[in-house]
């Protein structure tokens, strides 16, 4: 049975149709990426799945309980780190803890021992009893996810966890979350727009103006478009192109200084190419589709602006370890 | 019932978290306990010179009770305004998202006013033997728990607002437009019979008036038929307060509801 089941789910504000009948479920266990651009409709549907906000129509559920007619449980069986700040800046960050413990019925010596836990988990011992005011941003956010799992939740959402925080932080985050997923078989429902980030997902539904546009796993949405682009330079460019046509039935093109190969795995025929060919080869590379390229190949835009994204097409054809 | 246990566990912490942040603001208590003592002192103390007294009651012994209902009223509607704090600063979210009632968030809210008010007019409770006030022990019970039914509605009548605020900018409209009026025309700083007709009326319908006569009832007995003395008889002050509070109970949970 699925953690999270969404169905024809529309939610409307005036004139403006921020979720345009979206369907999808979520297994338990997996982490499930909403990746989009500003305005798709992300923080929307997560506030309709957190039973913050009443859809206009279509159903969603979490933890086998209606959002709206059971919204009692499901507050119950969920953890939420809110896209924007929810901390109580006048409380210390044990207090912060405590009160959201309270909240969730956990009698205080349980509440205590998982406090100290969930702090230590994100490097926060040290601060306990600091005000939050006197918090780093990713201090705060750190602190937010420890609040999110205190009531041991069985589906975690987490709305852009990781947003303008800097590469270090962002890395422990993500760290944080393999570790919670491998030691508690949490499900994890989140929204990004980093594209780095919807990489390390289980599954993701990429979603526009309201609608899910595609949905899959990383690979599978990029192995929807051509493929890999190889590149091979060689003092004898003309010479590569007639061996890799006679050896391998591929047709190269030639670029300035060595040819070009659009291929599908490109990771398993570049070994093939170098291993087969007699012809002397001075330097390689290969270029994986982005999550951009995908959502560019659907929308014909990029889903953040140029230059916004310092990750974007730079580093996200290194492959990542697990997928 | 473990719920059961569960909503007072959440009252209480809501209400805990306000007390403690009102605790480590110094600044907020000494400003709020400036107030009524300038008043006290500054006004109660210039006025005396020119008011003779009546009925054995000095005019800074008649303004003492309007002083700690005006403390209980701005302590109050001030601590229900935090809702609008919590939902500027996001807060509230985290409040709305947990598996508790909302009928709980209120009474969290409305528990921690009353607490914080009742503190502050424990701490002018100080300045009885100062204005030469005699306090017996029923008379002090008789007064905390006028003073705490008073704090209790008016809290609940902040909620009632504050639900309704989308923004921290409709703050000062309500200071200058609700709380300052209701204030001046409550019988806390003059007599209602001696005023002009018109605010007479309006000071008849200001809930507040029964809770300052009241306090009156209590504290200034002695001057009962005097123009500084107590206006209607102690239980009509206590019908009048009782039904604002049931009022407001249940008009903030509707409220509070719809808002959230
Ligand atoms: N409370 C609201 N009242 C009116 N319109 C709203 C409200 N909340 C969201 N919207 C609108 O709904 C649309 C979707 O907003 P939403 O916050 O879900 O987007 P998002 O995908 O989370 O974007 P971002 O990446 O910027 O967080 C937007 O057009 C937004 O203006
Ligand atoms: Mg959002």
């Amino acid at each position: 049975m699925s953690n999270i089941t969404v169905n024809s789910l529309v939610r409307k504000f005036g004139a403006v149709t921020a979720v345009d009948g979206i369907s999808f479920s979520v297994e338990p266990g997996e982490v499930f990426g909403f990746l989009g651009p500003n305005g798709a409709g992300k923080s929307t549907t997560i506030s309709i799945l957190c039973t913050l906000l009443a859809p206009t129509s279509g159903e969603a559920s979490v933890g086998g309980f209606d959002c709206v007619r059971d919204a009692d449980a499901v507050r119950r069986s969920i953890g939420i780190i809110f896209q924007d700040p929810t901390l109580d800046n006048g409380l210390t960050a044990f207090e912060n803890l405590l009160f959201h413990a309270y909240l969730y019925g956990l009698d205080r010596r349980t509440a205590r021992k998982r406090i100290d836990d969930a702090l230590s988990l994100v490097g926060l011992s040290g601060r306990k009893n600091e005000l939050v005011r006197k918090f780093s941003g990713g201090m705060k956010r750190r602190l937010e996810i420890a609040r999110g799992i205190l009531n041991y939740p069985k589906v975690l959402f987490m709305d852009e966890p990781t947003i303008g925080l800097d590469p270090q932080t962002r890395n422990m985050i993500w760290e944080f979350i393999r570790e919670l997923k491998k030691n508690t078989g949490i499900t994890v429902f989140m929204t990004t727009h980093y594209l780095e980030e919807a990489e390390f997902c289980d599954r993701i539904a990429i979603i526009d103006t309201g609608r899910i546009i595609a949905s899959g796993t990383p690979a599978e949405l990029k192995a929807g478009l051509q493929g890999d682009t190889l590149k091979l330079s060689a003092i004898d460019p003309n010479g590569l192109m007639m061996e890799i046509r006679e050896k391998f039935g591929m047709e190269p093109k030639i670029t300035d200084g060595g040819i070009t190969l659009t291929v599908k795995q490109g990771d398993e025929i570049l070994p093939a190419l170098i291993k087969g060919l007699s012809t002397k080869i001075t330097a390689v590379s290969m270029t994986s589709p982005t999550l951009n390229d995908v959502f560019l190949s659907l929308t014909g835009k990029n889903i953040r602006e140029e230059g916004s994204d310092p990750y974007g097409p730079v580093r996200s054809y290194v492959r990542h370890g697990g997928h | 019932m473990a719920n059961l246990a569960h909503e007072i566990k959440a009252i209480y912490v809501i209400s805990y978290r306000e007390l403690k942040k009102f605790i480590r603001e110094r600044s907020r208590i000494m400003g709020t306990m400036a107030r009524p003592i300038l008043w006290l002192f500054v006004v109660g103390g210039g006025m005396s010179r020119l008011v003779r007294p009546v009925g054995g009651v000095s005019y800074t012994q008649f303004i003492f009770p309007g002083m700690i209902g005006m403390t209980i009223l701005f302590a109050s509607i001030f601590s229900a305004i935090s809702i609008v704090w919590d939902r500027e600063f996001g807060f509230l979210k985290e409040i709305l998202v947990a598996p508790i009632s909302r009928f709980s968030v209120v009474v969290g809210k409305a528990m921690a006013g009353t607490s914080i008010s009742m503190l502050q007019v424990l701490i002018l409770l100080i300045f009885v033997p100062v204005l030469g006030i005699k306090l017996n022990v029923l008379q002090f019970l008789l007064l905390f728990v006028s003073s705490g039914m008073l704090a209790f509605s008016l809290t609940c009548f902040g909620i009632l607002v504050a639900s309704r605020m989308t923004s921290y900018e409709g703050f000062n409209i309500i200071m200058n437009f609700l709380v300052m009026p209701m204030f001046f025309l409550s019988g806390a700083m003059y007599p209602v019979k001696l005023m002009p007709p018109v605010l007479r009326e309006i000071t008849y319908a200001n809930p507040l008036t029964y809770g300052v006569d009241g306090l009156k009832n209590i504290l200034l007995a002695g001057a009962s038929g005097t123009p500084m003395g107590p206006e209607y008889p102690a239980l009509v002050d206590f019908a009048v307060v009782a039904g604002f509070l049931a009022v407001t109970a249940v008009l903030s949970n509707l409220s509070f509801r719809r808002a959230a």
